[in-house]
């Protein structure tokens, strides 16, 4: 796991040198602190910043084939590298290396763009073709290491993060309003816009060609769920489920270097943690986030997992303070507004990991969108059942059993709690049904959007990401439509990026996904939704599959999502400290024109209260002092200047 | 009282929007002025201010969903049994 970063020069190599690229390797130091390398030729130039964890002597990059044409710089791990290579070596290829980096080059020389299908993997890569005057870049299929690019009309930059290439100074640094307008509606960007003008993101499961100053995209896999699939029986599906699982991390345990686990004290970190226990030989060392505020903290059950699977548990305890604290560092990391504070913890998380003397660790990131792990399936499923009958006065009393965990939720009437998941007569024949209340909630909060960011919107962010789903897709059943949205949009946009990669790789940290193995993912999107919730019971199968392994409390414990405080972080006795003062201060708000200076300071005024107790509100305000932070950190300068 | 509760609404749930952009009839659920948890944060505001107790049988649109349902509704509460 590394960074990278490199411009293909388009005429007479005026927009970049090697200077250049020293520059943009700098800038994601923090994401390959063990070692740094640069090709370049004239017209292609790579680099790249190491973070040794495979093959620690030989495994230096930019790396060429045999007669030095073709060159790569790759981030990530390929984790079926050793069955690769020994296909690669019997078809005559000579390795210098015993890293998966070498793999790809010859993959590559066979198959060209094809070789994507043949990597079980996480990474972002670029190789350059030099016979061909060719740049390939490539992003793993469910979006987990990033990939930015952009354009001057001289060069061709792309990298790892965004702060890389405008340390270029050739890229005009401006938000796009329609940006800030998706995460305010759909909690992300939808690729390949990002949080700035002239900067895009390379979609997930993408690859891109640039060849004589034209660039091509084109996308190499994507996860069918129309629920054709050919059925296997519970048992066997069961079985099938728990083989791929014990593979997939098997596979993730390949490293040259100790890896650990982390453990929310939910399900899927446990199952995760368990695999590598039980079916590996590895010792292991397990890392968690505690709360100071209870009504987030599930280090009684993290214990209890530990103490189960005798680890060595290592634990940070997180306040208000630490969060308010350290939120500006993690925008600088995320490079977008977020709209929760849920990456600071695991910022803070992934401090501890690296302090313990580690640099990878598995997660159970990716259980949830591919075995109907979220509330909103279960919320789905309800709202489908009772849009066949809606008159029905029974069936949306099954609301009630959603989030048991939210004490405001729980405490409103059934008439209210009717009316916010009624989402009118269109049913289930809404192509966005299962996001609808949620997104349409979060797009209330536009209200705080000053007038100029109003005129610059070109339209609904909802209508926009409605046309980027599959052909057929309004045919697919509604739960099914759900994940889909989740594995595609919140899942690379959020999960993996704003709480994944950036808050991980900002302290050198590698995460690895079992559940996000390929060929998981494949196998659970044909399983038959009734074995992934069964009744409203989430992830049936896998509690099933993995029950004698885990501690009873931790397969039968109603599921708790991992939030953290959000509004609360920032006011304490009604005052916040300085930074968000500043940032929140009618004369920042007005400078930096996003927002309105009334709207907000009637916020922060229900802030100093201890008012906000919604998420719509929360939502505001986390989103309205990133948006801030990221302005200050990234343009500094009013708006209109920048644009 | 209908101001009271006006100002309650625009500060807390339009965050100061023109005084034009919410009439007295216009229905919070379906303008999407009140979310889940809205709801509780304005019976929390007509329970203080107006020393009233609202019972969860209370809790319905007629009562609640508008600025005149809320002045009819409270009116109502005040009145002596």
């Amino acid at each position: 796991m590394c960074g990278i970063a490199g411009f293909l020069n388009l005429n007479d190599g005026k927009d970049a040198s090697i200077a250049t690229l020293k520059r943009m390797l700098s800038s994601i130091r923090h994401r390959g602190p063990d070692g740094a390398g640069v090709y370049y030729d004239g017209r292609a130039c790579l680099g790249h910043a190491r973070l040794s964890i495979i093959d620690l002597a030989g495994g230096t990059q930019p790396m060429c084939n045999e007669d030095k044409s073709v060159w790569i710089t790759f981030n990530g791990e390929i984790f079926n590298y050793i069955e690769l290579r020994e296909g690669l070596l019997k078809k005559g290829h000579v390795l210098k290396t015993h890293s998966d980096t070498e793999v790809i080059i010859h993959l590559y020389e066979d198959h060209g763009a094809e070789c994507l299908k043949y990597l079980n993997g996480q990474f972002a890569f670029a190789v350059w073709d030099k016979n061909k005057g060719e740049l390939f870049l490539a992003r793993d299929r469910l979006g987990i290491r990033p990939l930015f690019y952009a354009g001057s009309g001289g060069a061709f930059f792309f990298a790892s993060e965004i702060k890389a290439i405008f340390a270029a100074n050739v890229i005009e640094r401006a938000m796009d309003p329609d940006a800030l307008d998706e995460i305010f509606t759909l909690w992300c960007t939808v690729p390949p816009r990002t949080a700035f003008k002239g900067v895009s993101e390379l979609p997930p499961a993408h690859y891109m060609t640039v060849k004589n100053g034209v660039a091509s995209i084109k996308q190499y896999w994507d996860v069918d769920l129309s629920g054709c699939g050919e059925e296997l029986g519970f048992e066997d599906s069961m079985e099938a489920l728990k083989g791929l699982l014990i593979d997939a991390t098997r596979l993730r345990l390949r490293a040259d270097v100790p890896v650990g686990a982390y453990l929310s004290g939910g399900l899927d970190s446990s199952v995760t943690t368990a695999l590598i226990r039980n079916f590996s030989s590895a010792p292991l060392q397990t890392f968690s986030v505690a709360f100071e505020d209870g009504d987030y903290d599930e280090s009684v059950y993290q214990k209890e997992m530990a103490r189960a699977l005798g680890t060595e548990h290592h634990e940070i305890r997180c306040s208000y303070s630490d969060i308010s604290e350290n939120f500006a560092r993690v925008i600088w990391h995320t490079e977008k507004p977020i709209l929760r504070t849920a990456p600071v913890p695991l910022f803070l998380l992934s401090g501890l990991v690296r302090k313990n003397g580690f640099k990878v660790v598995l997660t159970g990131e990716g259980a949830d969108e591919v075995l109907g792990g979220y509330d909103i399936f279960r919320e789905t499923k309800i709202r489908q059942f009772w849009a066949r009958f809606p008159d029905s006065a029974h069936r949306p009393m099954l609301l009630k059993k959603l989030y048991p965990y939210l004490p405001a939720f729980q405490g409103q009437s059934k008439f209210y709690r009717e009316a916010f998941f009624n989402t009118g007569a269109a049913g289930t024949s809404d192509i966005l049904f299962s996001h609808r209340p949620r997104w349409r909630t979060a797009s209330r909060n536009r209200l705080f959007f000053s007038d100029w960011m109003r005129g610059m919107l070109k339209g609904s962010a909802e209508d926009a990401y409605a046309k980027t789903l599959p052909a057929g897709f309004e045919g697919w059943p509604p739960v099914a439509r759900a994940q889909y949205i989740e594995l595609k949009n919140l899942l690379p946009g959020y999960i993996l990026s704003s709480q994944g990669d950036r808050v991980s790789m900002a302290h050198s940290i590698e995460g690895r996904f079992p559940f996000l193995d390929h060929r998981v993912v494949e196998f659970c999107s044909r399983l038959p939704l009734r074995y992934k919730i069964r009744g409203l019971n989430e992830k049936f199968i896998l509690k099933k599959a993995m029950k004698p392994h885990l501690p009873e409390n931790i397969v039968k414990r109603t599921k708790q999502p991992y939030l953290a405080p959000d509004g609360k972080s920032f006011f304490k006795s009604g005052k916040a400290s300085d930074y968000v003062e500043d940032m929140l201060s009618d004369e920042r708000i007005t400078e930096y024109g996003y927002f309105n200076p009334g709207p907000v300071r009637l916020l922060v005024n229900k802030c100093r209260r201890g008012a906000v107790t919604g998420f719509r509100d929360n939502m505001a305000l986390v989103g309205i002092l990133s948006v801030q932070i990221l302005h200050r950190q990234f343009l500094k300068g009013p708006v209109a200047a920048a644009l | 009282m209908r101001d009271r509760v006006r100002k309650f609404i625009f500060d807390n749930f339009l965050f100061g929007a023109d005084e034009g952009s919410l009439k007295d009839d216009d229905s919070f659920l379906e303008q999407g002025i009140i979310d889940s948890t809205g709801i509780l944060e304005l019976v929390a505001f007509l329970g203080e201010q107006f020393n009233i107790q609202i019972n969860d049988d209370e809790l319905m649109p007629e009562n609640l969903d508008s600025v005149n349902c809320i002045v009819n509704f409270i009116t109502r509460k005040k009145q002596p049994a």
